[in-house]
């Protein structure tokens, strides 16, 4: 018997493989929500990232003789009170929000993660990292995010430029305040983790601790953080927009969709849709962000997933 | 429960301290000049007695145990004796003084409370009652049409921010269809019927904004308690024994549901004050996010200062209030 037969009769009993990710993927596909909002969410990471290259507007040029129009051929969503394209704005304000989103997304993500398995995995420092943890829940986050940006703005502008400066401070200010969630979730489960065989199979053939937590916590703990993901960038998109309408956010030559929707509410009464268009940007974005979470948490639920 | 409650309030105390401290080490910190609003006329010398006049040449731990020493001893004891009329003396105390308008702090908090307090208390009392028959009955007909279009309409009120719901509502009621006011008039006074009509029409477009804010949150939970609970032993059990359905769903799964919700409430209620700063901003509403968005911008940290802890306050209070609630109400949950 040489092996290659062996091989192809052992592949006659067996269907093909397949990974968790397959079924958390069949599930999700049943979900008819998150798959939408999947989708929708694609076309508009498309929408702010290529279409630039489309519609190639300039969206800081100003065409005075434009200016406060209506929706036309020139200017599909109109132009604002210096004649600056809408459209073009509404890209270049989407990938600024969106940026924002995703970069504060991933800071609370990596922060919450270090301390939920720290506290989890560590017995020492839980207590500690517990109360700060408890501390940071009980700040009132929307005045100290206003206080913060207030009273650093300008120190950071003047170091890293108008723009970096303020991208800088406000990711920063919604990562640091927004990792709470994730870091209790990460820390119950790596405790109800710790106790399982497979934990004490790796530490009894002398796995170091850094090893155990990178390949046997953090890969179990997964779909927590994935749909706290979803739901961060959510908050971020919101948070972000809600400093930008107080008007402490974003400067008005460095769009985003909270600060398009702000500028756009003293021309309510004459361009109405410069208000609509930013702020169904943003809800748009947001609802589809919340159904794509919904649909993980239901796919990555082993409980839900073999129904 | 009452050792519990204790412990609680007596671990309150370290932590709100330790807020208090960050947030003024904060304010302090940031570069932000409190004169410099002032006109740019004023001569160098003079701004600097300004600056000393409003205590900033002190050190930073003197200044803080002041703030703490008239948050806590002296307007407690103002207060004391505004009430009950007993002279305390009270000539010799400092108050918290707003570097913006020159008058105590804790008086202008009083003077905007109200207004707070009627547009965000009335619009979660409106978005409770909402909430509630929304959820139970989505999950007792879970995946029909109402179930199907009220998770629909929840999630939309979870995902369109105040600033745009509060837009859009007055670009509708207000600009084109003239229904009601887009500004809510706090100088305006109930004394009889038609005064009262005008007070209940400025007051539907904000009540409406954040209500719609809050029933979605509320439903959320009290669909997802219910599913929960509908699926237990004990309600087969009970409708094994002949009861009806009214009670089965009313009586036995409803109040079993009811106490994570219970303690949702309770843990959203400083939230609203949080989230009430946008609405109040978007409806020109006199409350005490718009004092603390203007005092924010004018540098005023006696003011800033107190109104943050005062969120603080009401964020630890309300933590507690719900851990309380959570105990009494489920006997399975033990404190110890």
């Amino acid at each position: 018997m040489t092996d290659a037969s062996s091989s192809t009769s052992e592949q006659v009993g067996y269907t093909k493989p397949r990974s968790q990710w397959w079924d958390v993927w069949d599930q999700f596909k049943t979900h008819k929500g998150a798959v939408m909002g999947a989708a929708f969410f694609i076309a508009v990471l498309i929408f702010v990232y290529v279409g630039p290259y489309i519609w190639t507007l300039d969206a800081q040029y100003i065409d005075i003789r434009a200016r406060n129009q209506g929706p036309s051929l020139a200017h599909p969503m109109g132009a604002d009170q210096l004649g600056r394209d809408m459209l073009a704005r509404i890209m270049a304000g989407g990938r600024t929000s969106i940026a924002v989103g995703l970069t504060a997304m991933l800071l609370s993500l990596v922060v919450g993660t270090f301390v939920g398995v720290l506290a989890g995995y560590f017995r020492r420092v839980d207590g500690l990292l517990m109360r700060l943890t408890d501390l940071f829940l009980a700040l009132p986050l929307l005045p100290l995010l206003l206080v913060i940006i207030m009273l650093f703005r300008d120190p950071l502008r003047a170091t890293f430029g108008p723009e970096q400066g303020i991208f800088i401070l406000i990711v920063f200010v919604i990562g640091i305040t927004s990792w709470m969630q994730t870091a209790r979730i990460v820390r119950g489960d790596v405790l109800a983790l710790k106790e399982r065989e497979f934990v004490l199979a790796a530490r009894s053939i002398g796995t170091p601790p850094h090893r155990m937590i990178l390949r046997h916590v953090l890969p179990n703990v997964l779909s927590p953080i994935m749909v706290s993901a979803t739901l961060g960038i959510a908050t971020a998109i919101i948070t972000e927009s809600a400093l930008s309408f107080l008007g402490l956010g974003f400067p008005s030559d460095f769009p985003t969709w909270g600060r398009l929707l702000f500028d756009g509410t003293d021309w309510l009464q004459r361009n109405p849709e410069r208000v609509i268009w930013p702020g169904l940007a943003i809800s748009l974005t947001v609802l589809s962000v919340n159904y794509i979470g919904d649909g993980l948490r239901d796919a990555l639920d082993p409980r839900i997933r073999g129904r | 429960m009452l050792t519990f409650t204790i412990r609680r309030l007596l671990m309150a105390i370290p932590t709100l301290l330790f807020i208090s401290l960050i947030i003024f080490l904060i304010l302090d910190l940031a570069p932000s000049d409190p004169t410099a609003s002032l006109p740019l006329t004023i001569p160098p010398d003079v701004r600097a007695d300004i600056r000393a006049s409003l205590g900033l040449d002190e050190p930073i731990h003197i200044r803080f145990l002041l703030w703490l020493n008239q948050f806590f001893v002296n307007e407690p004891l103002n207060l004391l004796q505004h009430w009950t009329g007993w002279d305390l003396g009270g000539e010799g105390r400092t108050r918290v003084i707003s570097w913006q308008t020159r008058s105590p702090v804790v008086d202008i908090i009083a003077q905007r409370m109200p207004q707070t307090l009627w547009v965000v208390g009335t619009s979660y009392i409106v978005g409770i009652l909402i909430a509630l028959p929304i959820g139970i009955y989505s999950a007792y007909r879970q995946y029909s049409i109402f179930d199907q279009a009220g998770t629909f309409v929840t999630m939309v009120g979870f995902s369109v921010p105040p600033f745009f719901s509060g837009v859009l509502v007055i670009v509708i009621f207000a600009v084109n269809l003239g229904w009601f006011p887009s500004v809510y008039d706090t100088t305006h006074v109930v004394v009889d019927w038609p005064s009262f009509v005008i007070q209940l029409k400025q007051m539907i477009l904000p009540v409406m904004v954040l209500a719609l804010q809050i029933t979605s949150q509320i439903s959320r939970f009290m669909r997802a308690s219910m599913l929960d609970n509908l699926n237990q032993d004990y309600v087969r059990t009970a409708r094994a024994k002949g009861l009806t359905e009214t009670v089965v769903v009313m009586v036995h799964v409803l109040r079993n549901s009811m106490i994570p919700v219970v303690t949702v409430i309770a843990l959203g209620v400083p939230q609203v004050f949080g989230g009430a700063i946008i609405t109040e901003q978007v409806f020109k509403v006199n409350g005490l996010g718009h004092l603390l968005i203007g005092a924010i911008q004018g540098g005023d940290i006696p003011t800033v200062q107190t109104l943050t802890f005062i969120f603080a306050v009401l964020i630890v209070l309300f933590n507690l209030v719900a851990d309380v609630l959570y105990g009494i109400l489920d006997p399975r949950i033990r404190y110890d």
